[in-house]
């Protein structure tokens, strides 16, 4: 790839993501509530939204809250720029995992009991996915013979044919990522969360504002990961990548709504377990097959 | 600057320093501080000139010295003489008859082998190469850094533990002897010089756990000196093997060999590698380390960080190479992983905050080990930045746990809760330390980055698994330790801080390093970590980092340095209004005290998870000792006892 077109590329997601981001999350509303049985906001109700946080006047319980929140959305979309740059896959999720903690940071150093609870359960559930995390860079390194996004892109057949493992495990930490039930502990975008908002909740106005957009680049960046899975030099194949990402929102969404949220423990117990037999056994495999 | 005074010099003078402490008076803790930083950074600059000579040399293969060594030799019959004396007094001293034959069955046969002059003298002694230069900068910068700081530190832990008799100078006298001792260890070529420097070290550290002869103390002292006893032991097997029958008398002709073609050479490998199993803590062989956080912090720090554990790793770099494809590598690179993994889980399960950094350094010596044991040369380049980065970053957090607690009287990361509010230029300082250990773009990051890809490379499936497991489990207990200090707790009353000045000179430096360090890595790895990798492969190793994933990493080290700025900038405009957390509407008019359903004022307390039933020292220690230990057995068995047969 030339320099221009990384350019591109990074501009293209810095501006896009945000709108896309944005409306996956209010197809997200309104996809549930039919599903419910219900009407449902209108799709922009996240927009809607998200302006009301800025000019709202904003309450902090301290001023460090400010400087973890910024530090998660700057990273957040670093790690997003990264990949959609092209760039080396293992950085994309060392860089994700430490704007994850700077969100947990801004959490604990609120002090408040519930954004502490939902702090510690941040932190399990990053625990659980973030081996499946790592395992994905290695799977797309085994498939596609490189760590760096622009190369892997470039490849004659689709990874999802070497290491399809992989494929399920991401699917499943998805659910975590993107908070969906039965998975959704340390913070919810349903009402029904028993610890109020959890991590969340001692953020208020422009900063639960911040964290909102972070949300959305990040839903973008998984997507893209998802994507990456069936991306060949081959045009055609990003429309390919397109309905499959469409399909897996789909699929993360019914999830949300048929699971009942469960504890810690199963959680811990059931990522791995899935981790383990599914991209181990991927690669295993792959490893006899060199 | 000529190498052989310079190298005597390292080797000898932390000896007479040690002689020199020992004859302060107590009393005098200033003058002490002064001596000893005197003395120190006389090391420091020495060791530094010493480094900084080889490695700008353009071959480092002829800073060989010291051919004909009669004189030395008496000395180091001597000194193995009065080492085994020192173990055999003690163990009848506390009824630990055990460790005298363990002793005995390494000292002896190599003293025998001494005296009847079936030792080579002839060979070379001393040698100093690239990978040496690495290990006398560790040990001559962080190594002296500490003793520095134990000098105020043992002034004021005397202060609060009057019930422990004041024994500081004999306690000062042995860090100094230790890391002559280092010295001597990585300077040495000749096998029999090195199991001489080997086996001061264990009695060292067995001393220095047993410093405040509470009866835990000396168990756990006793438990330290027989596990590295053992490995000793190996090591003395291993070394009478070389000279006996291969007739190999230097390490560095040990490891210019092939053991694809000669297989025999195994056995001395597989027995060397499992007495640096023994001194680097891994499993089964963890809990001396763990035990040995009852005696004073500094002592912790050098054990943990530049000297003792890091013999073990050193001398599995050294053999790296030959561990390459065989069955010996493998097992070690499995118990390396395996101890990374499950230490990181026990980490999870425990507060003390001496223990956390205890079960974190027995995790980090295994990924090293691991890549150590791949034997490819990525594996070595992410061994020895990790021990860099490792080295510098652990003294630094043990350190600053050790005034911590002389502080506020606890080491418990519960009651560090608010440390940022409490001692916040502690707080800041462990924050740095913390991220140093585990957060990207900080060096240990890249070092993992290149192991997970050296790991992929030689196909090593199970390493790849203990490491992304590992690596979730060492985030949870990094992370909610970091937390538990950023917490802001309103109104809470700043602590005095009482460190004293002479820590900072050892605190702030190592502080400088680790920010330096997370720029300078790119420049470590091409003058520091490359020219070792072609040393020890005897050819020219590509560059191991590529160049453009170097520039993402110096602008993600940026960007951590520039988000104060844009949090500035992101809240430009704005009036927040301060308020409470938020405690569901029953704050008691602070965010300390909640009123409860009988309209009581409670105070609340805020709890990090410790997971106990799931990964609970009592639950999975034991079956993480004996799983382990069948791995070692049956290398040992299986290497040792096919190439014999």
């Amino acid at each position: 790839m030339s320099p221009w077109m990384v350019v591109v590329r990074v501009i293209a997601y810095l501006v896009l993501a945000p709108v896309i981001g944005g409306l996956l999350a209010g197809l997200d509303r309104v996809i549930s509530a039919r599903m419910q049985g219900r009407q449902g906001p209108p799709i922009l109700q996240p927009f809607y939204d998200l302006y009301k946080l800025i000019i709202k006047q904003t309450t902090v319980v301290n001023s460090i809250q400010i400087l973890f929140v910024s530090a998660y959305l700057i990273f957040t979309i670093f790690t997003g720029a990264l990949f959609f740059g092209g760039g080396d896959m293992l950085l994309v999720f060392f860089a994700l995992s430490m704007s994850e903690v700077m969100l947990v940071l801004a959490a604990f150093s609120t002090n408040g009991p519930y954004s502490a609870m939902g702090a510690q359960r941040e932190l399990l559930q990053m625990m659980c996915y973030e081996p499946m995390i790592l395992l994905v860079a290695i799977g797309f390194y085994e498939a596609g013979g490189s760590f760096m996004v622009g190369n892997l892109a470039q490849v004659s057949s689709p990874a999802i044919l070497r290491i399809p493992g992989m494929f399920i495990g991401f699917l499943f930490i998805l659910i975590i990522k993107l908070r969906k039930s039965p998975f959704d502990m340390s913070t919810s975008h349903h009402a029904h969360q028993e610890m109020v908002k959890g991590l969340t909740v001692d953020l208020s106005g422009n900063y639960l504002a911040l964290t909102e957009l972070a949300e959305w680049y990040d839903i973008v960046l998984m997507l893209g990961v998802v994507g990456m899975f069936f991306i060949t030099s081959n045009p055609l194949s990003y429309l390919l990548a397109v309905v499959v990402c469409s399909l897996v929102f789909f699929l993360e969404t019914f999830i949300d709504n048929i699971f009942p949220r469960v504890k810690v423990t199963t959680m811990l117990a059931v990522t791995w377990g899935v981790i383990l037999v599914s991209a181990g056994t991927n690669l295993v495999v792959l490893s006899v097959l060199r | 600057m000529p190498m052989l005074p310079a190298v005597e010099f390292l080797v000898l003078f932390p000896f007479l320093m040690g002689f020199i402490m020992l004859f302060v008076p107590k009393q005098l803790t200033s003058l002490r501080s002064v001596v000893a930083g005197i003395g120190g950074f006389a090391i420091m600059a020495v060791s530094i000139a010493t480094a900084v000579t080889v490695l700008v040399s353009k071959e480092g293969e002829t800073n060989a010295f010291l051919e004909h060594a009669a004189l030395p030799e008496i000395f180091i019959i001597a000194g193995e003489l009065l080492l085994f004396a020192v173990v055999v007094f003690l163990s009848l001293k506390y009824h630990k008859y055990y460790c005298i034959l363990l002793g005995a069955m390494g000292t002896l046969p190599v003293l025998w082998m001494d005296l009847t002059g079936r030792a080579e003298t002839e060979a070379c002694h001393l040698r100093v190469d690239y990978l040496s230069a690495v290990m006398i900068l560790i040990v001559g910068i962080v190594g002296v850094l500490i003793c520095i700081y134990a000098c105020g530190y043992m002034r004021d832990y005397h202060e609060h533990h009057d019930d422990i008799p004041n024994r500081s100078n004999y306690f000062l006298a042995l860090l100094f002897v230790f890391l002559g001792a280092m010295f001597g260890l990585i300077c040495s070529d000749n096998l029999g010089f090195i199991f001489f420097f080997w086996e001061i070290t264990s009695v060292c550290s067995f001393l220095l756990i047993g410093y405040t002869r509470s009866e835990e103390a000396v168990n756990n002292s006793f438990r330290a000196l027989w596990m590295n006893l053992l490995g000793g032991m190996g090591f003395a097997f291993g070394l009478m093997y070389c000279h006996l029958q291969l007739g190999i008398y230097t390490l560095y002709d040990l490891t210019k060999l092939d053991p694809a073609a000669n297989e025999v050479l195994l056995i001395p490998v597989t027995l060397f590698a499992f007495a640096a199993l023994t001194k680097s803590a891994q499993f089964p062989f963890s809990r001396w380390l763990l035990g040995a956080m009852v005696a004073p912090t500094p002592s912790s720090a050098l054990l943990h960080s530049a000297t003792m554990v890091k013999i073990g790793v050193y001398m599995l770099l050294r053999l790296s190479p030959m561990l390459r494809g065989n069955l010996t590598g493998i097992m070690i690179s499995v118990i390396g992983g395996f101890t990374f993994f499950a230490a990181s889980l026990l980490a999870i399960t425990v507060s003390d905050g001496k223990k956390v950094l205890a079960y974190s350094t027995i995790s980090n010596l295994g990924l090293i080990t691991a890549c150590a044991g791949t034997g490819t040369p990525e594996g070595m380049w992410a061994a020895t930045m990790l021990i860099l980065f490792h080295a510098v970053s652990k003294s630094l957090l043990f350190q600053t746990v050790g005034d911590i607690e002389n502080c506020m009287h606890s080491r418990d990361i519960e009651d560090m809760h608010g440390l940022i509010i409490k001692l916040p230029k502690l707080a800041f300082i462990m924050i740095i330390g913390i991220c140093g250990m585990f957060m990207a773009p900080f060096g240990m990051l890249v070092s993992k980055w290149a192991a997970l890809k050296s790991f992929v490379d030689s196909n090593s499936v199970w390493l790849v698994l203990f490491l992304v497991f590992g690596s979730g489990s060492t985030l949870f207990y990094w992370a909610k330790w970091l937390g538990s200090i950023c917490a802001v707790i309103h109104q809470s009353v700043d602590l005095e801080d009482i460190t004293p000045r002479s820590e900072y000179i050892s605190i702030i430096p190592l502080t400088t390093m680790i920010v330096i360090m997370c720029f300078a890595f790119p420049w470590m790895s091409n003058h520091m970590v490359q020219p070792v990798l072609n040393e020890a492969y005897h050819t020219n190793i590509p560059n191991v980092i590529g160049g453009s994933d170097v520039v993402i990493m110096i602008i993600m080290v940026a960007m951590v340095f520039l988000i104060p700025i844009g949090s500035r900038v992101l809240a430009l405009g704005k009036t927040d209004k301060m308020t409470m957390s938020y405690m569901a509407g029953v704050n008691a008019g602070d965010d300390r005290h909640y009123v409860d359903s009988f309209g009581k004022e409670r105070a609340l307390y805020i709890s990090n998870w410790y997971m106990e039933q799931i990964f609970g020292e009592k639950r999975l220690l034991v079956p993480c000792i004996c799983i382990s230990a069948v791995i070692v057995a049956l290398m040992v068995i299986i290497v040792v006892g096919g190439a014999w047969v």
